[in-house]
């Protein structure tokens, strides 16, 4: 009896919270057909906020992979001062709010910060324009792809890679071809957290965009723009096509997770 | 037992944005710096010195540049104007008001998710039902969606026009609800894997001793569970407070009314009060660098037990 009322509490619950509310947002976006949302979603705006959430997506992934697999193989590999340090403020991102991320790069980075100003004066613009965003899209999603990675990289070891350094082999030869190959499941999965996490931001590229409409807007903008201006066909179309992301991402990642957590 | 075994998360499905890398967070802290099998590279090689530290300079310079200098600008601008001034932007009527409500919901949150998701995670291992792996997996959904979606969807069901007569938009209690969406998952996928690695053994002998199934979980079960629950509670808690996207839409920011901290913090960097945002954002990286600090404690605990 007891089992019945845990599991009837659990799926209310999850039913109120969870379902209907997603249920409710797919059936409204198709309540005219599909017609309206296609065309919605194939706008000039439209199009042109996709274009740049992808571009700025890849751009911080791209950087954080290659600073997150450094970064395991300098945690795992090395012993150094200061690591526990490292470590600690690798993770540091994640429990920052991400419009205090924004603040944080436009005293830094903005017009009349030191550093910014400077840069500025040299014509290279960072706030209110594509460097600032991908700066804060790395910010929030720094920690993914180093926390995939460094469990797998502990675990396979040293000793394949020490084989091929008795056979000759180049330390980046070792790591291409024994390393990157070792690692390539955790680092997809990785780069598909990231990634996600990079498309979706919302509350720091909204604080360092300045959103600009046709310009720096993404589609999480575009959503709460056309939202707040009464196009809610729009904003539901955009919400809906994240919502889709949303679930290709975490197919992907239920693919991809290390395979020793089957266990 | 491994130490991992004890790590919150470790063994379950998970989402991309938070559970996974914050409890991480906690995790390797631990495991990167007391393991034993930490392997340095042959020492047959040259390359060693040069290639760490270039290694450690890159990511050094990247993580300041990118992480460190910006956080550190923004305590450094919240005391412009001395201690003093400090505390007075922080305190100013509208940014006070934010701040106890987000603390406030943010607690209500926290037990809300210390309850239900104790209770879900314990549905999801002990519990059978056809159509399980199709909850498992919704689970994670709130991390994967993006906040401001997550918002959205929640103003269409619980919003003006909701189908359910339930309107609980511009209301308080409609940015706790927001903030319940976006937390789902921690406490559950804390608890999970703890849940799943437990033996039935030490039940069973209690039930042979004739202990009832409220004692059973009081006395076996509840205080093996404490770590990883407290550990997902706290996730959620720091989560809630730093909250933005997700409360946006729903809350409608009225001062003193529906408006969080993080909401506050936008309307002064909009308003170019530069200054007074950066004293409310120091609150709450002084909140985040507290739970960070006790999951570190919570960690530590749970790795004890096991």
């Amino acid at each position: 009896m007891a089992k019945y009322a845990l599991r009837a509490t659990a799926l209310i619950y999850l039913l109120f919270l969870l379902v209907l509310p997603i249920g409710l947002i797919c059936w409204k976006t198709f309540s005219g057909g599909v017609g309206p949302v296609v065309e919605s979603l194939s706008s000039p705006s439209a199009l042109h906020a996709f274009k740049v959430t992808v571009v700025v997506a890849l751009f911080a992934v791209v950087a954080n992979t290659i600073f997150g697999v450094g970064a395991a193989v300098l945690l795992v590999r090395h012993e150094f001062r200061g690591k526990r340090l490292l470590n600690a403020l690798i993770d540091l991102p994640i429990a920052v709010s991400p419009v205090v991320v924004g603040l944080a790069l436009i005293l830094v980075y903005g017009r009349f910060a030191p550093l910014g100003g400077w840069l500025a004066d040299r014509g290279i613009d960072i706030i209110f324009s594509l460097p600032g965003m991908v700066l804060a899209t790395v910010f929030v999603s720094l920690p993914l792809v180093v926390r995939a990675v460094a469990p797998v990289l502990q675990e396979i070891g040293i000793e394949q890679e020490q084989a091929a350094w008795t056979l000759g082999a180049r330390p980046w030869q070792a790591f291409l071809r024994i390393t990157l190959p070792g690692i390539r499941w955790a680092l997809g999965y990785g780069m598909v957290l990231a990634l996600a996490r990079s498309l979706g931001e919302y509350g720091a590229i909204a604080v360092v965009s300045g959103r600009l409409v046709d310009q720096t807007q993404t589609v999480t903008l575009l959503v709460e723009e056309r939202f707040q201006n009464f196009d809610q066909q729009t904003a539901y179309a955009a919400a809906f096509a994240m919502a889709v992301i949303a679930v290709l991402t975490l197919l992907l990642i239920s693919l991809l997770r290390p395979k020793e957590d089957a266990k | 037992m491994k130490s991992s075994d004890t790590l919150p998360g470790r063994a379950a499905p998970e989402g991309p944005a938070g559970a996974r890398s914050l409890e991480a967070a906690a995790g390797p802290l631990v495991e990167a710096s007391g393991e034993p099998e930490t392997v340095r590279a042959a020492p047959t090689r040259r390359r060693p010195t040069l290639g760490l530290g270039l290694g450690l300079g890159t990511a050094t310079i990247y993580l300041s540049l990118i992480v460190l200098i910006p956080l550190a600008a923004v305590v450094w601008r919240s005391t412009e104007d001395g201690l003093g001034g400090f505390w007075g932007y922080v305190t100013t009527p509208e940014s006070l008001s934010a701040l106890k409500l987000t603390i406030g919901a943010s607690v209500v949150v926290a037990l809300v998710n210390l309850v239900m998701g104790t209770l879900i995670a314990w549905v999801l291992v002990r519990d059978s039902f056809p159509g399980k792996s199709v909850v498992e997996m919704l689970i994670d959904l709130p991390f994967a969606l993006p906040t401001i979606v997550a918002g959205l969807v929640l103003l269409a069901l619980y919003g003006p026009g909701s189908p359910l007569g339930i309107d609980l938009a511009y209301a308080r209690s409609g940015v706790v609800v927001a903030l319940l969406f976006v937390t789902l998952p921690f406490v559950i996928r804390t608890v999970q894997p703890v849940l799943l690695e437990m033996d039935h053994e030490m039940e069973e002998a209690a039930a042979s001793l004739g202990a009832g199934n409220a004692t059973i979980f009081r006395r076996i079960i509840l205080p093996n569970l404490l770590p990883a629950m407290f550990a997902g509670t706290a996730l959620a808690f720091a989560r809630s407070m730093s909250e933005f996207g997700a409360t946006v839409l729903i809350s409608g920011n009225l001062p003193f009314k529906t408006q969080v901290a993080a909401v506050n913090i936008f309307g002064q960097i909009e308003s170019d009060n530069v200054v007074g945002a950066a004293a409310v954002s120091t609150v709450l990286l002084l909140v985040a660098l507290i739970v960070l600090v006790s999951l570190d404690g919570l960690q530590r605990w749970g790795s004890r037990r096991g």
